[in-house]
């Protein structure tokens, strides 16, 4: 994304606040302005402490009551014109990360699908944060730092032009010393960095595996390779840490030689030199002046490098929010009443151009029929299930239920006729009770508990600590991997939707808990239309329906006898999977 | 934390140099206010430029003297900061290798990577600022209040002294930034909070967005989203009213102050007890305060955060090793028919409300080839993790050759064994460094025989590199079949007398799996082999079948006799291979 472009989407969300926006700016140069004119306020009024038996206390007492008014306001008007950048800020950002949270919901899945979880997490929260974080800097330090210079600089120069021309020659040594030091620490911070993470490599993998580590013996030789590492680090460290620490102290130290040539130049201007004549109140009002006038400059080098990176990051959720949703669903007709009719007709995908996958598929399911998909892992048998539940479009053919095109009708209503258990859980940090009734919302407790008990999940649950009102996380290790497959079956078994499409478990769950799998999803399957990508010689058998995939092709299709017949690739997979072990009787 | 400062032993003479010539740098800076005034009073008022330009040229030694004193300060700080955290850096990794399984499990691997991360980062970063700063600030703040009563040493009474301003400016001005940033910080935790609860919610949609379009409940949870999107919205601007207010706070006080300052001095200035440069003097003093009490406030907070980390650091350091090497001499040997035998064994895991393992009893002949089969959780690998003594039983005996596993140094004990872990884990390095960790002097023709045994060949041939293959951190550039294999054979490479396999054939099919165990049974040194599987093919040729059933033996014999006799077998067979397969 180009950076004009970011910056007019930027343009676009700081819209709504507009008049926000110029209060903010309108504020800010207020605040500046008063703030910067109290040091001169002062100066007049020291002028006006001469010496014994000679002082104005009237004057005094207007001016200092001067001071006082404009040091309230400005801290007052200060007070606000933060709350307003706050209030921009977060609202911009509220905004921004709702609208990419919408669009997680209206993209294709196949973005979903080629994007890593932590990537989109990071461009809806992260990069939003930094995005926001370096508006607010922008917000507060850019404008009231450029107001600040061009302020100094005007009163100054009403004050006395040749002061102001020592100021402003000198103030730029320290900005060159800055930058100066920190190009030269670059390198010794890269080193740090580098050997710090190689430190950081080496304690995640052998405290990370320190079972390993210790089943073979081999502490001592980590704890050598460690201290190689942490040797070296203790000296890159302590270089980068002093070069980068030096940066403060030299600017420091500039600024105290622009405060003593100040200083001089001042003193003798006061005492008549260089043509004019300085008051003692005006050089005191400069010496504070010299001390403020570098920082606004250091600043703005840190908030610009601050705004490239936000805008960056903008860019990037910009991007993601600006990825084309699905297509729109073409009718309102809704799929209601399902009988459980479905036909593939000719039906041609794949996921990317080159390489082909499915080709003129056709076949037809009809009511209460079970329809296995068996092959190898790794074979494209999810792309069924995507197809079937439109997460995916199919290039050409069609895919209809009950004798109507799924892309004539509603994505909702159509995903609603199925019910779906995947073999990749999927549990909501939430309680067991909320996370059942997700397709029923309005269930009550007993058709849920009755849920759970069809499913076999109620004797897990009940011994949970909090029984049903336990809450449960996809992280958490409350629950194995087999009772989150039970909990999902609940979720269907409680929704009861016509159609079913179930993943078979696989070895990582244990014999007892996969038979209790099983008779639930017999128990489901009784009278709908199911799909089941199926590992279990049992549920191979008794399907209708074999479709046999390879290579993300499906190379046969039939029912169990007709295709041993056949001596083709099922009859050579039955063999090497199960023959095997018959064999070993 | 206490205990962790021991570890700056050898770094005193730092400690003291680093905040004394940092505390002279804050002096130096002190004296500054004085110099201006002398310029105004004596150079200005009698029109001395020499006096003016000697006074300017002490301000230039001033700065040079204060920044040489500051690269002191900061050179031992960072040596000491440094050389600290490496220190304890060294020992907290080497304390971290001598505990046991127990306390590992206890402490969790990722909070040990913590402590010896982002904690010890910390850490070393709260002695760096400590150092420079804990005596810098203070000595600015409470050096310029007394600067100012030196300056307005003249005047008539404690009350009517301008310098008695800063005696209410610092107290206000501390009670302000203090309670400010107090009152924030348990709200900026909240904020984070909201903010994780956020960042959970979107990837708890990715990951189940299938599911949620599944049962149409977009609507749902874009508004669920949209709810805690202002809930975090409201907490960030609540927290940014009250940080809001430091700033323009502070402000006003010291305008305030400068304005009761003045006012004051031009009364002593009119009494003549005061001169002008004097009463500028003190306003420059006043200005100086402020930056450095912030600057304060932030540093007591990252040392408050240090000393947190510091602790947990060093609660890490009290956790002593549950099992330690008692055994001083070698083990005397015993001739023994048998490699390993249970003799009642029962095994709670610490914290655990039951056991894992309830009396356990069987005897391994030399030789022989054992199957463990049972559920998950049923405890195959609590078992096997006996053998090495990996815990402790918590009753009866483990016998390995005969000899009470406790009677061993733990070295010797493990060189008996090979183990080959369920996760397969390799380390970054060269394939051979890998294959070494079975034994440090493998040939190279031996550690190629080990790979071949454990059907790794096509793995060598495929890497052109051969064993200088290089492995990536978690083996990342390997297949998880590969990362298998190659654990085998680390294990095999050892030669073990004892060879345990847990549950690492996985990842492997069927054929491969099949010729895998053949060859083991071929391996020239015919170690006592222990399979542990889910997989009944797996273990089904083995001279002896162990069942277990929630920490219980259910059965221990062939696979036919197990077939007929042990339900739970018969269970375990019926579901992977059918139940006609049975009959």
């Amino acid at each position: 994304m180009k950076r004009s472009s970011t910056l007019k989407q930027v343009f676009h969300y700081l819209k709504k606040y507009k008049l926000y926006m110029l209060l903010s700016i309108l504020f800010a140069a207020v605040t500046v302005i008063f703030s910067l004119y109290i040091p001169i306020v002062i100066g007049d009024t020291i002028d006006l402490i001469i010496g014994k038996d000679s002082v104005d206390f009237k004057s005094i007492g207007r001016l200092l009551t001067t001071v006082a008014i404009i040091a309230v306001g400005v801290a007052v008007f200060q007070w606000i014109m933060n709350n307003i950048n706050n209030k921009i800020v977060y609202n911009i950002t509220k905004d921004v990360r709702n609208e990419a949270f919408e669009k997680i919901h209206s993209l294709p899945l196949k973005y979903i699908d080629s994007h890593s979880y932590g990537e989109v997490v990071s461009k809806v929260i992260t990069d939003v944060d930094q995005f926001a974080d370096g508006l607010l800097m922008g917000f507060t330090q850019l404008f009231t730092g450029i107001v600040t210079i061009i302020a100094t600089l005007v009163f100054m120069l009403t004050i006395s032009w040749q002061i102001t021309i020592v100021v402003v020659v000198l103030t730029p040594l320290s900005l060159f010393v800055a930058n100066f030091i920190a190009k030269r620490t670059y390198s010794m911070f890269s080193a740090q960095s580098k050997t710090r993470a190689d430190q950081t490599a080496i304690v995640e993998e052998m405290i990370g595996n320190q079972k390993t580590v210790k089943a073979f013996s081999h502490e001592d030789e980590a704890i050598e390779k460690f201290d190689i590492v942490n040797d070296k680090l203790e000296k890159c460290s302590i270089k980068a840490i002093f070069f980068s620490s030096l940066v403060n102290p030299c600017t420091r130290f500039i600024n105290s030689l622009i405060y003593a040539s100040v200083a001089l130049v001042g003193a003798f201007m006061a005492m008549g030199s260089f043509g004019s004549v300085l008051t003692i109140g005006a050089l005191s009002c400069f010496l504070s002046y010299a001390t403020q006038y570098a920082k606004p400059f250091n600043e703005i080098s840190g908030v610009i490098s601050e705004l490239q990176n936000s805008f960056a990051c903008a860019s990037r959720t910009f991007e993601f929010i600006n990825e084309d949703s699905e297509v729109a669903d073409s009718s309102a007709n809704v799929l209601d009443n399902v009988n459980g009719r479905i036909d593939f007709e000719n039906v041609s995908f794949s996921y990317n151009e080159d390489q082909k996958l499915i080709e003129n598929l056709s076949f037809s399911a009809s009511h209460g029929q079970r329809v296995a998909i068996v092959g190898p892992t790794g074979c494209g048998k999810t792309t069924l299930i995507n197809l079937i539940m439109r997460f995916y479009d199919v290039k050409s053919g069609s895919i209809s239920v009950d004798g109507s095109n799924i892309k004539e009708i509603t994505r909702h209503s159509l995903r609603k006729s199925f019910g779906m258990v995947l073999q990749d859980t999927w549990v909501r940090n939430a309680s067991i009770y909320e996370n059942i009734a997700i397709g029923k919302p309005n269930a009550t407790y007993d058709e849920i508990i009755n849920a759970a008990k069809l499913s076999h999940a109620h004797s897990f649950i009940k011994r949970l600590p909090n029984g049903y009102d336990t809450v449960v996380s996809e992280s958490s290790s409350i629950l194995s991997q087999g009772q989150k497959q039970l909990l999902c079956i609940a979720r269907v078994m409680l929704a009861l939707p016509p159609m079913l499409i179930l993943d078979e478990a696989t070895s990582s769950i244990d014999t007892r808990t996969e038979l209790k799998i099983q008779e639930a999803f017999s128990l489901l399957m009784e009278n709908r239309t199911s799909f089941i990508v199926a590992h279990r010689l049992s549920t191979i058998k008794e399907a209708d329906i074999i479709l046999v995939m390879k290579n993300g092709n499906i190379v046969e299709k039939g029912n169990h006898d007709e295709l041993i017949k056949k001596q083709g690739f099922y009859y050579k997979l039955y063999n090497s999977q199960f023959g095997v072990m018959e064999e070993s009787l | 934390m206490k205990k962790l400062l021991a570890y700056m032993k050898g770094y005193y003479k730092e400690c003291i140099i680093s905040p004394l010539f940092k505390m002279l740098e804050a002096v130096f800076e002190l004296l500054v206010p004085l110099v201006i005034a002398n310029i105004i009073d004596i150079g200005i008022a009698n029109k001395d430029k020499g006096y003016v330009i000697k006074m300017c040229l002490v301000l230039v030694a001033f700065a040079i003297v204060g920044l040489s004193c500051t690269l002191i300060a900061q050179y031992f700080a960072a040596k000491v900061a440094v050389g600290f955290s490496c220190k304890v850096k060294h020992s907290l990794f080497s304390h971290i290798q001598s505990l046991s399984y127990s306390e590992i499990d206890d402490l969790g691997t990722s909070t040990m990577i913590t402590r010896m991360t982002s904690d010890m980062n910390q850490v070393q970063t709260g002695v760096n600022l400590t150092l420079r700063l804990f005596m810098r600030s203070p000595v600015v703040v409470f050096g310029a209040m007394i600067m100012a009563f030196y300056v307005d040493r003249t005047s008539a009474s404690f009350f009517d002294r301008p310098a008695t301003t800063f005696v209410i400016a610092i107290p206000l001005l501390a009670i302000i930034v203090f309670s400010i940033m107090c009152a924030s910080i348990p709200l900026f935790k909240k904020v984070q909070m909201k903010l994780d609860k956020v960042l959970n919610r979107t990837r708890e949609n990715l990951s189940g967005v299938r599911v949620i379009r599944a049962f149409g409940k977009e609507n749902d949870e874009i508004g669920e989203f949209k709810k805690e999107a202002s809930s975090l919205f409201s907490a960030q601007t609540f927290v940014g009213k009250i940080s809001a207010i430091m700033n323009p706070a502070t402000f006003a006080i010291i305008n305030l102050a400068i304005v009761m300052l003045i006012w004051n001095g031009a009364i002593q200035v009119n009494s003549g007890s005061l001169s002008q440069g004097q009463v500028i003097a003190l306003y420059n003093y006043m200005s100086q305060i402020l930056v450095e009490l912030i600057k304060l406030a932030n540093l007591i907070i990252n040392i408050t955060k240090s000393v947190a980390c510091g602790n947990r650091v060093q609660a890490v350091f009290e956790i002593s090793p549950s099992i330690k090497d008692d055994a001083l001499d070698t083990a005397p040997m015993i001739m023994s028919e048998n490699a390993v035998d249970f003799r009642n064994v029962s095994m709670t895991y610490l914290k655990a409300s039951e056991s894992s393992l309830d009396d356990i009893d069987f005897s391994v002949k030399h030789g022989e080839t054992v199957g463990i089969v049972g559920a998950t959780g049923s405890g195959k690998t609590t078992l096997i993790n006996l053998i090495s003594r990996f815990y402790d039983v918590s009753s009866g005996e483990v016998l390995v050759d005969g000899i009470n596993v406790k009677s061993y140094r733990s070295e010797e004990l493990l060189s008996k064994i090979g183990i080959v872990p369920q996760k397969a884990v390799l380390f970054r390095g060269s394939l051979r460094d890998n294959m070494k960790w079975g034994n440090e002097n493998a040939s190279d023709d031996e550690i190629i025989e080990a790979i071949k045994s454990a059907q790794g060949a096509d793995i060598l041939l495929s890497k052109k590199e051969g064993l200088d293959f290089f492995i990536e951190q978690g083996g990342k550039n390997l297949s998880g079949g590969q990362k298998q294999r190659l654990t085998i054979a680390r294990a095999l490479v050892k030669k073990p007398s004892i060879l345990i396999l847990d549950d690492s054939s996985s990842a492997l099919d069927f054929a491969t799996d099949a010729s895998l165990r053949k060859s083991i049974s071929e391996l020239d040194f015919k170690p006592t082999v222990f399979i542990v599987s889910q997989r009944a093919s797996s273990v089904m040729h083995a001279d002896k079948i162990i069942v277990l059933d929630d920490g219980k033996c259910v059965g221990i014999a062939t696979h036919s006799e197990l077939l007929k006799q042990c339900s739970v077998y018969a269970e375990i067979y019926a579901s992977q291979f059918g139940k006609e397969s049975i009959a």
